[in-house]
This record gives structure tokens, C-alpha cells and sequence, in this order.
């Protein structure tokens, strides 16, 4: 297992060479200017200067070279000399630098973190909570008028996109009932009991649209991978040896089941990073799906650039991770 | 109990009592929560020319003078506005003369000196510093200080309409302690510079997010002591324009909310819960058609739309341009799509009023299907077998290009029905705003390529004065590949005529004159054909009923007054 893991390792190398390079020339052929935002009373002799400060004069190749050597070499010195406090060199270095605010892309990362993982992590991990015990009956109770219900609202939540139902809900929570907050407050600082209850507020309605989301895809895994395991043999011999039902449904055919959910959960862990575009958007919550939305549109391709590589580099690790637990999980299979 | 309410009574009296005094304290009416659905990326007007960018810095960094709502010029950090009459500017117009307010003091409490006004030259007019607002600078030849609270700029050559450099919210001034360090290529690292200027605004940084929220607290070193009314500023960015309006109008969430690009209908749903209001302002923005006056033809590859490719076949003839003008109803244009944001207009100067001209719009402002037909028919183009009009081989059939907006795509639906009467086809394409207004001269979708026979598009100019702009359309400004496509004449539009008016525009300095020029050479423009004004476009914004004193301004930025507003008591 240990060598099979060092040799995937050892693979990803390449690999995410090759889509930071295949991310640079997709971004670069784009027609795409970060002053096409400008207004046009900007005349064209500036907009060069500008282009030219941002250092688009430059061939493509010094721009990606500088890029690697940016991200690769400059940014993991900068985290280890913040972490240690040691100064290597003289300091000063060029870090990766968004075009349109002109800092530190790093620094924008780690600022929108915080609020994509309690938002699209919490969704996550409800998703996955309300997905399980409901895939479970459904599964057992097949056809069952709980199972027909949940049915229904699955493909009603994985069919009705969120830009519905997000706005939806602030109609609803926000604009008639006011129950709940319809912008993000992102300088909220949990300190004691009035903030939480704030802080849970705010994160009541996006929360909510994007756990059923998620529970409605990971319910029909949950069901599907159930319902296979249920017409087995070994739970047929399970309660032939009179085995309590209970201990049948959850220790046995759960267990079993679950290989796949897991699999599929794990890969979907990358996509909490990623962020919501559309959530984020609606509710204002300003995550990483928001910051990778406004570069693209804004052509800030140091961000979009820097933002999609760290996307490619969890996807990767991800699938990494799924093919060692499934390996874990289930005896049959051995890597080595 | 009578104790009790003689104490009420006493309680009533001395709140209400704060509540009158509260308008003359700075810092008494709490947090003020504005809502700009594009997110502010940086406090430094230098280093990016959007709009949000200018407005949001406004609040703490400020020009000499601004403009107020009526497009006039008011001082700001200077005593005076210099004008020839009062000796402030030369009489030869090479230079001018700023006198400064004697006790100005940044937010960290140094006093403001001609030094900063003169640094902030320099640091836009800096090599390699990428400054995005250095046309205002442009026949600037040198900034100098006969005494700390003087400030004189020579010009390279004389300048009938001198007020552009630190004159509005597009050129501030800037701290020379805070950003010394910070010239030319090194600007960009300055993050923390950039992110919180040192002002003479009402407001300071507080807290910068970048593309997210900025948290200001009132400036405690203002110059005027009651002022603002507000000790705090939340400025929130993203999200979309119909829910930024929802978080004013509806759940009066926000205070204030920019730019709201909203249909009609759906802002007169949200203006009935009745917890905010719009405000509009026209400045000088003009939905025009560009019609192209060189052969767009794709068949002629990379020569089309360039001078090598030859007029166009259809719209040289004036007789056509003419025509499509009189087919189309603006005020059908400006119903569906702008309402309160729009008026029809025939101009491509509509605005300040001095130079607004009325001459064309007796004939042009309402639609005429009969005279357009009459017009196409004694020219010699007949209607064929398919409803089109043809002359020798030539059809009447048109791509009309434009940036993906839903607005843009229903005027250009409303506009091919309306050609259609007059048996004018059009073919109607769209391309993605930051291709088609980001200039790459790579991509064939650009504005400034023109590979359409008409497009359509909204620009303006800045500040009240139409020189600059006026100068867009003569015959060396050409896009071209010789140029780089980087001329601003997009509609191709040459008249030698022209260009002599606007030579002698720019000699004039009687006032009166120069107005009276720039009407003659908007009025050219329109008959002549070198394109069709449309929709004379306002900025609307929205904001809460409980705030006052929002003067909305499209001359300067919207947030040129906020050190007056104040929560209603």
C-alpha cells in the first residue's frame, strides 16, 4: 500500500505539470483583457502602459516560467519564512500577483477560505447526514410510499438549479418572512452567544440550499449501492442464521454499501474548495467560488491561473485518497 | 405613576433633543451600509480605472475640485476655482494657478501641502507604473509649488479647458509620505498603501477585503469638524444587480445601492414595499449604432473594415444612413429596456445642457417609416422578391454585432422589427463584454475591429467638457492594423471639415463659443450619418428612505457629497 501510494505520488508530479500548462495556454489563447472592464474614456496608448505593467508585453513562455518559478519556488519560501520567521535571502521577492487588486493571490486564497469551508463544508457534511439515513430506507422500504417521497424530492433537488432556489428562499426568508439575512457578512467575528446566533443566521439560508443539493446526489448513490448489497447472498445466510435485522441492515449491508458512497464522497471533497459559484454569488458570501468568478470575468489570469491549479492539485490528491480508502475499506482489493 | 411619567416625558424630550443636535456631531448616526454589486478591488484610482474603484476611493481620497450634481465645478481642497477672469489662469491658457486650503490635514493628521498635489503627478506620469487614469495628466508639462499652498501647472501647449488634472473623483490626491516608495514599477506591491490610502475624505480604511467588503470609520483629522454624520461605512461588493436593489428596496438591508441595471418591471415591483427610493442622473452616456463606413465584406479576410477594403457598399450612400435612422422608434427602445434610466436622444454630446444641441430633433427623435421608405425608394434601392431592398447586386442586409447584454439583445430584436418595415435585413450576433471591449488585436470580436456593418455600444466622456471626445472622430483616429486598432474613430467616419472645426475647438476659449462649436460638430455627426444616437443612458441607484442628503451625481462620483449624508431622525 505504502509503495502504491509513493508511485501515484510520484506520478502526480507530471501530471499537474502538465494541466498548469495546459491551464497557462487555454487562459492565454483566451480572448480575453483584464481592461476590458475599463471604462472606454480610458484611451488605448493607456490601456498598453497598462498591459505592459502587468507584464503582458512579454512573450508566453517568460510568462509561464516566471509564473512557475512564482508559485513553485516564491510562495512556499514566503509561507515557510512567515511560519518560522527565518529570512532566506534578502526577503524580497516577486509573489503571484492578482491583476486587479495588485496582491498577493496567496493572500486572497487564505482570506476566502474560512468562509467556503463553513458554507460549502457545512453543506457538505449535512448533505451527507440527511443523505445516508435516507438512502438506507429508501433502499429497505423500496417502493414504499417513504421511498416514492424521497424519489421525488432527490430529483426535484438535483434537478432545480440553485440559482432558483436560492433566490427563492430569500423571497421567501428574507424579503417577506425577514427571518434571515439575504447578504453574507464576511466581518462578522463569532464572539459570544449574539454573534452565533448571527453567524447561524447568516449561514441558515445558503447552507440550506446547498445541502439539499448535495443530499439529493449522495441519497441516490446511498440508495442504488444499498439495494445491490440487499439481494446478496451472504445477508440471505446472515439471516438464515437468525442474525437480528437491525444488525443485518446496519453492520452488514451498510457497511458494504457504503464502499462506493465513500469513494464518490471523497471525490467530491474537492469541490468544497472550489466553492459554489452560483450560492456564493446569490447570497454574497464571497468564498473562493466568488473570487474565481470575478477573475474570470475580470481576466485577472495570475488568480484564475493559480486559483484552477490548486483546484487540479485537490482533485488529484482526492482521487488519491478515494483509490487508498477503497482499499482500506474493502479486504478483496490490494494495490501491491 | 405620575413620577413615571413625568420621567417618560423628561426621557422623550431630552432624545428628541439629541436626535436635533445629532445633525451638527460627526460620527452620530451609526454604521451607513452601502451595496456595489461589483466588488471593489483596490482603494488607488491609479491602478485601475473602473468605476467602482474611483467611487469607492472617493469617500477618502479627494481632487482639488469637483463636479456637483449640476456638472459645476466646486472647490475642494483649494479656495477657489481659477478661472481666466479671476487671474487663475493665464491669459495665454499655458498655465494655471490652484490655491490650496491653508489648514487641510491627512487622516494621520500631517498637513496637506502643494508637495503631495505635485507627488501625485508624478507618480502617475511614472514610467512603467501602468497608471490607469494618465490621460488626465496628458499636456501636463510641469506641476510645481511657488509656496507650500500654491500649486501651478504649465501646459505644453495652451488649454482653452484646463480643469482635468486633480479636478474629479478620477484624479485624487495622493499622500507623498504614503507612497513614495510606491513609483512606477514598484506601485503594485504596495498592498497596504493600496489598499488604505492616507486622505482628506470624511472616511478612512479601516479594514480592505479585497473584491469583497471595505469597513471605513469618519476621518477624525476632516476638515470640517460636524462632519460625517456617520462614524462608520460598510461598502459591501458582489452578487447581481436585481439583488442588490432586492437588499435596498425590499428587505432594507443596505442603505444605498449603485448601479441598478435592472429591468423596469422588476424595480417597480420592489419600489412597493416602499423602503427605498431610486435616484437618477443623466451625465453624457449615449447608446449609439456605429455604422461602418469601410467595406466589412467577409470575403475580403483580414482587409475588411480597414481603408484598403474600400467604402462600403450600402452605407456610404447618405440616403441609407438616413433612412435607418428614421426607422427606428426610440421611444419604444427606451420603454422595454431602460425606462427610468433612458431618454431618447439624437445626439452624441447629450449633455451638460450648455452644449446639448436641439437641431435634429424635429426630424430625427420620432420614427418615420413613410419618409425612410420614401427615402430608400428615390435612391434607387428597390424592395426584391424576398422584402429586401437591393441596388446592382447590393442587398440591404446588415450584421449587427454588440456585447452580450439581455438589454443590448432585445433593442437589437426591436431594431431588426423595425428595419424590417423598410425592408433592411440584419443579421444580429453578440460577443462576451471583455472580448468585445477588451481590444485584443488578436480576436476578430473586438468593438474596435468593427468585422459587422453596424454595432452597437454605449460610451461617454468624462467631466463636462466635449473636446477630448469630439476629437474621437476625426480622420487620423481610425482603427487600423497600421494603428494597432487603436484608434477611437470606430464608425470610420472621415470629413475634412470636420477635423478643421475641431482644430479650431480646440483654440477657442470663449466659453460661449466652444459650446457653440462642440453643438456644431455633435449636429454633423448626426446628419452625416456617422452613427445613430439612441438612448441618452442616466445612472440610476437606489437608496433607503431613512437616509438624506444623497445628491446623485453623474458628473463626479455618486459618492461625491457622502460627508453630508445622514440618517434621518
Amino acid at each position: 500500500m505504502f509503495t502504491y501510494t509513493l508511485r501515484r505520488l510520484l506520478f502526480a508530479i507530471p501530471t499537474l505539470l502538465v494541466i498548469s500548462f495546459v491551464i497557462f495556454a487555454l487562459l492565454d489563447l483566451a480572448p480575453n483583457d483584464p481592461t476590458g472592464d475599463l471604462p472606454l474614456t480610458i484611451p488605448p496608448e493607456v490601456r498598453e502602459q497598462i498591459r505592459a505593467s502587468l507584464g503582458l508585453d512579454q512573450p508566453f513562455v517568460i510568462r509561464y516560467l516566471r509564473w512557475l518559478q512564482q508559485f513553485f519556488v516564491n510562495e512556499p519560501l514566503n509561507i515557510f519564512e512567515s511560519l518560522t520567521g527565518w529570512q532566506i535571502g534578502d526577503g524580497e521577492r516577486m509573489r503571484v500577483l492578482s491583476w486587479a487588486t495588485r496582491s498577493p493571490v496567496v493572500d486572497l486564497i487564505v482570506q476566502r477560505l474560512p468562509q467556503t469551508l463553513w458554507v460549502v463544508g457545512l453543506a457538505y457534511l449535512f448533505g451527507v447526514l440527511i443523505a445516508i439515513p435516507i438512502g438506507v430506507i429508501s433502499a429497505y422500504k423500496q417502493y414504499s410510499i417513504f421511498d416514492q417521497i424521497g424519489t421525488f424530492l432527490a430529483m426535484v433537488g438535483y434537478s432545480v438549479p440553485t440559482f432558483f432556489t436560492g433566490v427563492l428562499l430569500i423571497v421567501i426568508f428574507s424579503s417577506y418572512l425577514q427571518w434571515f439575512p439575504s447578504v453574507y457578512d464576511t466581518n462578522l467575528r463569532v464572539t459570544d452567544v449574539s454573534s452565533f446566533i448571527a453567524q447561524v443566521k447568516q449561514m441558515a439560508l445558503p447552507v440550506t440550499v446547498l445541502a439539499l443539493f448535495n443530499a439529493s446526489q449522495i441519497t441516490r448513490f446511498v440508495r442504488a449501492s444499498m439495494l445491490d448489497n440487499l439481494h446478496q447472498d451472504y445477508v440471505r445466510t446472515a439471516r438464515a442464521k437468525g442474525v437480528k435485522e437491525k444488525a443485518v441492515l446496519l453492520v452488514h449491508v451498510l457497511r458494504n454499501s457504503l464502499i462506493p458512497v465513500v469513494t464518490v464522497i471523497a471525490l467530491g471533497v474537492p469541490t468544497i474548495f472550489s466553492g459554489a459559484i452560483i450560492t456564493e454569488q446569490i447570497f454574497r458570501v464571497n468564498g473562493l467560488g466568488q473570487l474565481l468568478i470575478t477573475a474570470v470575468q475580470g481576466a485577472d489570469i495570475p488568480l484564475v491561473q493559480t486559483l484552477t491549479f490548486i483546484f487540479a492539485v485537490l482533485i488529484v490528491f482526492f482521487n488519491l485518497i478515494a483509490d487508498v480508502l477503497y482499499g482500506i475499506l474493502d479486504p478483496r482489493i490490494r494495490y501491491d | 405613576m405620575k413620577n413615571l411619567k413625568l420621567l417618560l416625558a423628561g426621557t422623550v424630550a431630552a432624545l428628541s433633543f439629541a436626535g436635533s443636535a445629532a445633525h451638527a456631531e460627526r460620527g452620530t448616526d451609526g454604521d451607513l451600509k452601502i451595496l456595489f454589486w461589483q466588488a471593489v478591488s483596490t482603494m488607488n484610482p491609479y491602478l485601475s480605472g473602473g468605476t467602482k474603484e474611483v467611487y469607492a476611493s472617493s469617500m477618502v481620497i479627494e481632487p482639488l475640485a469637483r463636479y456637483n450634481e449640476k456638472g459645476e465645478l466646486v472647490p475642494m481642497l483649494v479656495t477657489e476655482i481659477p478661472t481666466v477672469e479671476n487671474g487663475g489662469v493665464a491669459k495665454d491658457l499655458l498655465s494655471m494657478t490652484w490655491k490650496l486650503k491653508p489648514d487641510v490635514k491627512w487622516s494621520d493628521g500631517t498637513p496637506f501641502t502643494a508637495e503631495d498635489v505635485i507627488f501625485t503627478w508624478k507618480y502617475c506620469i511614472a514610467p512603467d507604473g501602468g497608471c490607469a487614469q494618465a490621460a488626465q495628466y496628458e499636456g501636463v508639462k510641469t506641476v510645481e509649488a511657488p509656496d507650500p499652498h500654491t500649486v501651478k501647472i504649465t501646459f505644453d501647449e495652451p488649454k482653452p479647458y484646463p480643469y482635468s488634472a486633480f479636478v474629479g473623483a478620477q484624479s485624487p490626491v495622493i499622500q507623498k509620505k504614503q507612497f513614495e516608495n510606491c513609483v512606477g514599477a514598484k506601485a503594485p506591491g504596495c498592498t497596504s498603501a493600496n489598499f488604505g490610502p492616507v486622505g482628506t475624505g470624511p472616511f478612512v480604511v479601516k479594514d480592505f477585503k479585497p473584491n469583497d467588503v471595505i469597513t471605513l470609520n469618519a476621518n477624525t483629522n476632516y476638515r470640517d469638524a460636524a462632519k460625517p454624520a456617520f462614524a462608520t461605512v460598510t461598502l459591501k461588493g458582489g452578487g447581481d444587480a436585481a439583488s442588490a436593489a432586492r437588499a435596498v428596496l425590499e428587505t432594507g438591508e443596505y442603505d444605498y445601492a449603485w448601479n441598478m441595471q435592472v429591468e423596469p418591471e422588476v424595480l417597480a415591483t420592489m419600489l412597493k414595499a416602499g423602503k427605498g427610493v431610486l435616484v437618477t442622473a443623466f451625465g453624457t452616456q449615449v447608446e449609439r449604432i456605429n455604422l461602418n463606413h469601410y467595406n466589412a465584406d467577409p470575403a475580403l479576410g483580414d482587409k475588411r473594415s480597414t481603408k484598403e477594403a474600400g467604402p462600403h457598399p450600402s452605407l456610404s450612400d447618405p440616403a441609407v444612413r438616413r433612412a435607418l435612422s428614421l426607422a427606428i422608434d426610440r421611444d419604444i427602445i427606451d420603454e422595454a429596456g431602460y425606462g427610468e434610466a433612458g431618454k431618447p436622444t439624437c445626439n452624441i454630446v447629450p449633455a451638460p445642457e450648455a452644449v446639448a444641441s436641439t437641431k435634429n430633433d424635429s426630424w430625427c427623435l420620432k420614427q418615420d417609416l413613410e419618409a425612410a421608405n420614401k427615402l430608400l425608394d428615390d435612391a434607387g434601392w428597390a424592395k426584391g422578391p424576398d422584402g429586401i431592398r437591393a441596388k446592382n447586386g447590393v442587398r440591404l442586409s446588415y450584421l449587427y454585432s454588440t456585447s452580450t447584454n439581455s438589454v443590448r439583445q432585445a433593442t437589437q430584436e426591436l431594431v431588426k422589427a423595425m428595419w424590417a418595415e423598410i425592408g433592411v435585413d440584419a443579421e444580429l450576433r453578440n460577443a462576451s463584454a471583455s472580448v468585445f471591449f477588451g481590444g485584443d488585436p488578436a480576436s476578430p470580436d473586438t468593438f474596435q475591429k468593427f468585422y459587422a456593418d453596424v454595432e452597437m455600444y454605449t460610451n461617454n466622456f468624462d467631466g463636462t467638457d466635449p473636446e477630448k471626445y469630439l476629437a474621437e472622430w476625426l480622420c487620423d483616429k481610425v482603427p487600423g492594423p497600421e494603428n494597432g486598432w487603436q484608434g477611437q474613430n470606430i464608425p470610420r467616419y472621415c470629413n475634412p471639415e470636420y477635423d478643421k472645426l475641431v482644430g479650431e475647438l480646440s483654440k477657442t476659449a470663449d466659453l460661449d463659443k466652444r459650446h457653440e462649436l462642440a453643438k456644431q460638430l455633435n449636429d454633423m455627426l448626426t446628419e452625416e450619418g456617422a452613427h445613430i444616437p439612441l438612448i441618452h443612458r442616466g445612472s440610476v441607484s437606489s437608496h433607503s428612505v431613512t437616509l438624506e442628503g444623497v445628491r446623485m451625481n453623474a458628473w463626479d462620483s455618486e459618492l461625491w457629497n457622502v460627508a453630508d449624508w445622514s440618517r434621518k431622525k
